[in-house]
């Protein structure tokens, strides 16, 4: 159906001014910025930035400590995230299996960790866990990104998991599937799709919380950030650049499981 | 009558200061009026001005054993609680610590976090390019304490300096700094505190702790059993000072000539040698 000329030109216009209102907060923002730093006489030096990103030395492109630390940071992440995905599937299984033991330990798990705080769980992990299991520093940083994160997955997938229909369980069983052919080819299908935006969601998190690490001196985005200041003493330079590195990889992944939610929604429906 | 007064104000007085700006511009004023008001800005802004109309010196400091510290009563103690605690007292006011992350100190003094950062702090080109440092008035170095396990026989700078050597400090320090220029092909990670560096070292996943000393003659004494020195005398040698934020004259000239002062009566060198070398004061810290 055609719209109205006089309706788009009026939807555009108040899109033109939406963009305008966003411009200017964000313009605000920055302006106040750039005050309170004038105002406390700080000393930017952008110019010295980027050779702490990229540096080219007879044209062979060297990575600096910001991009070695943001590649450790997707390499943890990555790890972390299909760790999470395994313990939170399990534990989301086992919580809705029959068995009253895996059951109540599902359920001490997510609320210990997810009532205790992820530094605290760090350092039980580092300092005890660690040294006992003889894991890695990269590895203990994994394993406690992956517990942690997997107490919230373990709920996202449960609720998934309850949101399918009871008569589908029902077809399955008239069908004589077990449960586990049950699960497979109908009903974490059909939970897929309610699982994952929440779950794009908590990726974001684990980018996020990955920066964390940077207290057992894994070289990540964050403790590579927090090194450089520590020498040069850039602050603001160097904060900033680090959130923007945080956000292009977060924006991208929030795109990607845009893309990929929109291509799930077209196959069900 | 009020009508007049509002046209003076809004017109004559603005047109008036208008053309004595003007003026000032076109003919420029005596170069002696201009050097007053520039001393008198300056001698009004110095940091011993503000700590004098506070009544409080505000101090930057971070935890160092044994520069600043708590006791058992959770009090703060150590030799440059003592330096601030007598700086303050000789200058009419009370000390006022506050507690800072060392890796962002300088920032925070840039920022007008506290007045000085008296805190066993070395003097380092990179710091001294962002602050002035008064007179140093403590002779310190760096040290290493190794594991016993990792490290045994690595006695020289070049058996430290191999790509399979990890070595852990505490961030910001100049023991980093140090480690970074001597040995540029070990690992050196970083940690917020030194205890946290021991530990590592303590359960063997470092070869060695990279810090100030005394601090890691002191590890090695709690840990006998674990930890060793691999040099007999520090590696490399530094002088500690004040830190003050850059152009203030005034500032610098009374820093400098309080230490000379305590130099000279000999304060300084006896609480140096209270906090520095035996431990006397063991028994006030927990653990």
């Amino acid at each position: 159906m055609a719209e109205p000329p006089a309706a788009a030109r009026g939807r555009h216009r108040r899109a033109a001014l939406d963009i305008l209102q966003f411009a200017l907060f964000l313009g605000l923002l920055a302006w106040l910025m750039v005050v309170a730093a004038g105002r406390m006489g700080y000393n930017w030096q952008w110019h010295q930035v980027p050779r702490h990103i990229y540096q080219v030395f007879e044209g062979e492109l060297i990575l600096g400590p910001l991009l070695r630390g943001l590649l450790v940071t997707l390499e943890m992440s990555a790890i972390a995230l299909v760790l999470t995905l395994v313990i939170g599937l399990a534990a989301a299984l086992l919580r809705l299996s029959g068995s009253a033991a895996g059951r109540w330990l599902v359920i001490a798990y997510v609320e210990l960790i997810r009532n205790t705080p992820l530094l605290v769980q760090l350092y039980i992990v580092y300092f005890i866990l660690a040294p006992i299991l003889g894991l890695e520093r990269f590895w203990a940083g994994v394993l406690c990104l992956a517990l942690f994160e997997g107490a919230f997955a373990a709920e996202i997938f449960r609720g998934g998991i309850q949101a399918v229909r009871l008569g589908q369980w029902e077809a399955a069983w008239t069908l004589g599937l077990s449960r586990r052919d049950a699960y497979r080819h109908i009903i974490l299908p059909q939970a897929l799709r309610v699982i994952l935006p929440p779950l794009a969601g908590l990726g974001v998190s684990l980018i996020k919380h990955s920066a964390i690490v940077s207290v057992i001196a894994v070289f990540d985005l964050t403790n590579e950030g927090r090194n450089v200041i520590s020498d040069t003493f850039m602050t603001f330079e160097i904060w900033l650049t680090v959130a923007a590195l945080y956000l292009c990889v977060t924006v991208l992944l929030s795109l990607g499981v845009g893309l990929l939610e929109k291509r799930l929604k077209g196959a069900m429906a | 009558m009020t009508e007049t007064n509002g046209f003076r104000r809004r017109f004559i007085a603005p047109a008036a200061g208008g053309l004595a700006a003007l003026g000032a511009f076109a003919f420029g004023r005596p170069a002696a009026a201009q050097g007053a008001d520039a001393r008198a800005t300056l001698a009004a802004t110095s940091m011993i001005e503000e700590v004098k109309r506070r009544g409080t010196l505000r101090v930057g400091m971070s935890t160092f054993v044994p520069w600043a510290f708590r006791n058992r009563a959770g009090e703060l103690i150590g030799y440059e609680i003592d330096v601030a605690n007598r700086l303050a007292q000789d200058m009419g006011v009370r000390a006022e610590f506050v507690p800072t992350a060392w890796d962002g100190i300088v920032p925070a003094l840039l920022a007008g976090r506290f007045d000085a950062i008296i805190g066993g702090m070395s003097i380092t080109p990179a710091r001294n390019l962002n602050a002035n440092f008064t007179s140093a008035y403590s002779a310190t170095g760096v040290d290493i304490a190794a594991s016993r396990r990792l490290a045994q026989g690595m006695t020289t700078f070049d058996a430290w300096n191999r790509p399979n050597v990890t070595l852990v400090g505490r961030r910001g320090t100049s023991g980093i700094t140090a480690a970074q220029r001597l040995f540029p092909r070990a690992t050196i990670r970083q940690f917020d505190d030194d205890a946290q560096s021991i530990l590592e070292v303590v359960n063997g996943r470092a070869h060695g702790m990279i810090g100030s000393v005394p601090r890691p003659l002191f590890a090695t004494l709690d840990n006998p059993d674990t930890l060793f020195r691999p040099f007999e005398n520090p590696i490399v040698r530094q002088a500690d000072a004040m830190a003050v934020r850059k152009s203030d004259p005034d500032a610098l000239n009374f820093l400098n000539n309080w230490i000379l002062l305590r130099q000279l009566d000999g304060w300084l060198e006896e609480r140096q040698a209270y906090w520095f070398s035996a431990r006397e004061w063991r028994d006030q810290v927990p653990g």
